[in-house]
């Protein structure tokens, strides 16, 4: 068993929580430099070409991408040979947390998390708590990945259940319409994570974790690589385009990723990410 | 979409009249802030005949809410919100005198009624360009409900801040239909 200690962790997600606020990740931007180049209207290239701007100021001045620096949303694949050093009481939440408020507190990051959902929405002022989802893998290591995720895209993700005899199309005529209700509302062009598969609950999870694989890397199985592609298009060809002002950058990659599930069901969830995808990870 | 239109505010209805879908416009002057929760405040005053933190009459409503500023800094990053989020409040804020509000995507019929019916405009600023247009706010203060923290209203001072004018006052949208 190998052991990390407790503040090792602490101190990770933090500078993960700070980098991912203020530098926008290589694959992102290289998609936002790609599209301002291929975008045939002038008007959706310029605004693309801010996007790009507000990129260089953010790392430049240490100015956060956006006000919403998110919620954070903290994936964890801990090797079943790697444990971390706890005190009485302690779990590897509290150290992810812990990260989390430093990173916020001290970098000048928006605290965006009430303590609860409708009785008085008080903020918690720190932060925290992250959404944490843990997965154990084989090794000895914990890969940690910090998403902070905004309000404003998060708002127009959707889940559906199709029958289970649906064809491909449905499910693709449905994910475009969901990009289509998004629309202008959440910061396009987006980045859509589309979860098949599951159950109720995995789907939606899965359409999460398809945003943290990087921009241009396509599904690995070759039907689903073609259903990225073929939504992609799909979803490129409705003119929504930056701030919504129309172009052919709707979206700068659409990520599908699938489990099995029941002999019943094919349940379908949509996560939508705006531009502004801010996702690290380190292996520690 | 070419001359740039200056708007210093306060505004008055005549020159948000003139105002059409598309116009590129460079916003200065003081602006206040006000999100979800300051918006139902804000509707819970009127409608409690309370006084109001600030004079709505000409007045423009940025829909943000934003960073902490650096030490030596007046503001953080500071981005437009989603807009459509206050259509339930809109309506009332612009009966009251409200000329300009600036944010992002789409409103809704009340509110483009209402836009119509008073002479108002929604102005559009790029969604998650919140460090760039933090550089076209030159002072800001809390004014009201700072319990809110984020959420609270601040008065800025805007120099030439960049927006277009996504739904006039004439009916027109810049999204077509939507």
């Amino acid at each position: 068993m190998r052991y990390i200690e407790f503040d090792k962790i602490v101190s990770s997600v933090e500078s993960l929580c700070v980098s991912a606020c203020y530098e926008l990740s290589e694959d992102v931007l290289s998609a936002l430099e790609s599209a301002a180049k291929q975008e045939s209207n002038p008007n959706a290239a310029e605004i693309l070409k801010k996007l790009i701007e507000n990129a260089r100021i953010a790392k430049a001045e240490r100015i956060p991408l956006c006000q919403d620096t998110g919620l954070a949303v903290v994936f964890v694949e801990q090797g079943t040979g790697a444990a971390v050093k706890l005190s009485d009481g302690q779990t590897l939440d509290d150290a992810i947390n812990a990260g989390i408020e430093a990173g916020y507190e001290k970098e000048y990051l928006r605290k965006s998390v009430v303590k609860e959902p409708l009785k008085e929405r008080k903020n918690t002022g720190t932060n925290t708590p992250a959404v944490i989802h843990h997965a154990l893998t084989v090794g000895d290591k914990l890969k940690i990945t910090v998403m902070a995720k905004g309000g404003g895209c998060e708002n127009k993700s959707q889940f559906k259940m199709f029958k289970p005899t649906a064809a491909k199309v449905e499910i693709i005529d449905w994910v475009v319409d969901v990009v289509k209700q998004a629309g202008a509302d959440a910061c396009p062009p987006f980045v859509v994570g589309v979860g098949i598969g599951g159950d109720f609950e995995l789907s939606c999870l899965l359409s999460k974790r398809a945003l943290l694989r990087n921009i241009g890397v396509e599904n690995n199985d070759e039907f689903y690589a073609g259903l990225e592609e073929e939504l992609l298009s799909r979803i490129n060809g409705l003119d929504i385009g930056p701030q919504g002002f129309g172009g052919d950058t709707t979206a700068l990659a659409c990520q599908v990723e699938t489990t099995p599930c029941h002999i019943a069901s094919l349940p379908v969830a949509v996560n939508i990410e705006c531009h502004s995808h801010r996702h690290k990870s380190v292996i520690i | 979409m070419s001359k740039v239109k200056q708007l210093k505010s306060v505004l008055s209805e005549s020159e948000v009249r003139s105002l059409k879908v598309g116009d590129v416009v460079a916003v200065s002057g003081v602006v206040y802030t006000g999100r979800d929760m300051a918006h139902k405040r804000l509707c819970a005053a009127i409608d409690g005949k309370e006084a109001l933190p600030f004079e709505l009459e000409g007045a423009v409503i940025y829909f943000v809410g934003p960073s902490p500023a650096r030490p030596g800094k007046v503001i953080g990053a500071a981005g437009p919100t989603t807009s459509s989020r206050m259509d339930a409040f809109s309506p009332k804020l612009v009966a009251c005198g409200l000329r300009a509000m600036i944010g992002k995507g789409y409103r809704g019929d009340e509110v483009r009624e209402a836009l119509k019916k008073f002479g108002a405009v929604h102005l559009s600023t790029i969604g998650g360009a919140g460090a760039l247009l933090s550089k076209h706010i030159v002072s800001a203060e809390v004014i009201a409900y700072e319990d809110l923290g984020t959420e609270a209203i601040r008065k800025l001072e805007f120099v030439d801040f960049p927006a277009v004018v996504a739904y006039d006052s004439h009916g027109g949208s810049i999204y077509g239909e939507k």
